[in-house]
């Protein structure tokens, strides 16, 4: 065990718990009518607090336990046999604080996935689907990439979660907002979120949750790390002024809800990139990022009509896959990346992280539509138009966020 | 009596006080309100999505005068906000029966 490492990890442990908690909750709740704003803010909470017993209970075995190159097993079930002197193998920490480490990204994933079905889904099928998606679609596919299984092997670059994390948030949050419907007058009708500043307060918070993240991912505290957490900074801010100024040219107005969302663009797109390119990765992907999430933004729900209401699939999704392909030119040593592994190639690592893509993108959208079709037997799925009307906060939750309405 | 209702721009709310009590209208009562007339409502874009919101936000105040002070009083809030753009506003004049104040009982232009 390493002191420094497992410091930086405690540290970075209580950062991704600050994304959700509350950084994601607040920026997806400004977002929303003001009629609504506490349901977001409860699935968020919700969420993190059923998916932590979950993990404990098979999920975390299922990702990280020792397996196959499918699936981890169910062996490591409520931690059995890890105690206070259990170090995690391939690492200089105590599994314990891995296992929590691991637990706030397994939040934060179902909880990204909030931003596709707010003001219209029952809190019940909230709670059933979060906690059935992170046990069979999550915690699976953490262990074809970070815990053995085959996507590592066929050495798919993924340092904190383009795939794991952004892609199966994304493609099931898009599957989940086709399944559930329009919001009641979407798209011409539906009123403006209801507080940018709420918007911008947790977008920040995510900012900095995201250095634990993404910087944290390194397991370790290093170089590695340092370099991590500078690549994912830049490219944040390069997210901000991409999409800012795609606002200005194209309605003469920079928004603050826009600058935020470029942000969480830029971060998305360098997730899973920020243990592998440098610092001129770190800003050609958060420009590319910022670029790219805004046109389909557009593309989505104008062209397309979903009313994918947060932009997860959009943002993450997109924001997720793009960086996971854009890490194989990146990481390049020409570019200041950290330099192919030993056999590969630039063709041959864009084809492992395309198929990397590809196979999370359909395992996702394909299991979260069968979940959502047995759960919505047994669970009410969307909320009668009276309540949608009225706010879930009053009818789901019997409690308003503002009492002057 | 005159009871006044007039829909103005939230920015000209205090120069309108300001006049008001230049001919001397001692009292009011304003509130937050949303409305549209021949301004319509206003567009607003999110992450690239139009929003039409159709009640723009204006401020609504009321006051009780003397018949004689009325149209001073009408003249007042025209001048204080004016803008002289789509949006401005309207003032509405009704005939008041009674007014009553609720501490010592009087009533009629006394009690105002």
């Amino acid at each position: 065990m390493n002191g420094a490492d497992t410091a930086w990890i405690l540290t970075s442990t209580a950062l991704v718990l600050f994304m959700t908690l509350p950084g994601l909750a607040l920026f997806y709740a400004g977002l929303v009518r003001a009629q609504n704003v506490l349901s977001v803010l409860m699935n968020c909470f919700a969420i993190a607090a059923t998916v932590s017993v979950v993990w404990l209970v098979v999920a975390y075995s299922i990702a990280f336990g020792e397996g196959n190159a499918w699936w981890g097993g169910l062996g490591t079930s409520f931690l059995s046999g890890v105690g206070l002197d259990t170090i995690r193998a391939d690492t200089t920490l105590p599994e314990t604080l891995f296992f929590m480490f691991q637990m706030t990204f397994a939040i934060i994933t179902p909880a990204l996935i909030v931003g596709a079905y707010v003001e219209r889904i029952h809190f019940a099928f909230v709670v059933a689907f979060s906690l059935v998606w992170v046990v069979i679609v999550y915690a699976p596919v953490v262990h074809w990439v970070w815990g053995g299984g085959f996507l590592s092997e066929m050495g798919l670059i993924d340092f904190a979660g383009g795939v794991v994390v952004h892609v199966t948030a994304g493609v099931s949050a898009l599957v989940l907002a086709i399944m559930l419907g329009k919001r009641r007058g979407f798209p011409n009708e539906i009123q403006p979120p209801h507080n940018p500043g709420m918007v911008m307060i947790g977008a920040s918070m995510l900012w900095i949750g995201w250095f634990g993240f993404n910087a944290g991912s390194a397991l370790a505290a290093d170089g590695a790390a340092g370099m991590a957490m500078t690549v994912t900074h830049i490219s944040a801010a390069a997210g901000v002024i991409a999409w800012s100024a795609m606002e200005l040219m194209k309605y003469r107005k920079a928004s603050l809800v826009g600058a935020v969302t470029g942000m969480v663009a830029g971060l998305a797109t360098i997730t899973p990139a920020s243990g592998s390119v440098g610092p001129i990765g770190g800003l050609v992907l958060g420009l590319a990022g910022g670029i790219v999430c805004f046109t389909i933004t557009q593309f989505v729900k104008q062209r397309l009509k979903i009313d994918d209401s947060l932009d997860v699939f959009a943002v993450h999704g997109i924001g997720g896959a793009l960086g996971t392909l854009l890490a194989a030119i990146f990481v390049s040593a020409a570019l200041g990346g950290a330099g192919l592994a030993e056999g590969m190639d630039t063709g041959s690592q864009l084809g492992v992280q395309a198929l990397g893509v590809v196979v999370v993108a359909i395992w996702s959208g394909v299991l979260t539509f069968v979940i959502a079709t047995v759960l919505k037997m047994f669970v009410p799925f969307r909320v009668k138009l009276e309540t949608e009307v009225q706010g879930l906060d009053l009818a789901m939750h019997g409690e308003r966020g503002y009492h002057n309405l | 009596m005159k009871f006044i209702v007039a829909i103005i721009k939230p920015h000209k709310l205090d120069d309108v006080r300001e006049a008001l009590a230049t001919v001397g209208i001692e009292g009011m009562t304003a509130s937050e309100v949303k409305g549209y007339g021949r301004q319509k409502g206003q567009t607003e874009i999110y992450r690239g999505a139009e929003y039409q919101v159709n009640f723009v936000p204006k401020m609504k105040i009321e006051i009780a005068c003397d018949d004689g002070v009325a149209d001073r009083a009408v003249e007042a809030i025209r001048n204080a906000a004016n803008t002289e753009k789509i949006g401005d506003g309207k003032i509405f004049v009704l005939n008041l029966e009674n007014a009553v104040r609720v501490r010592t009982g009087e009533t009629g232009a006394s009690a105002l």
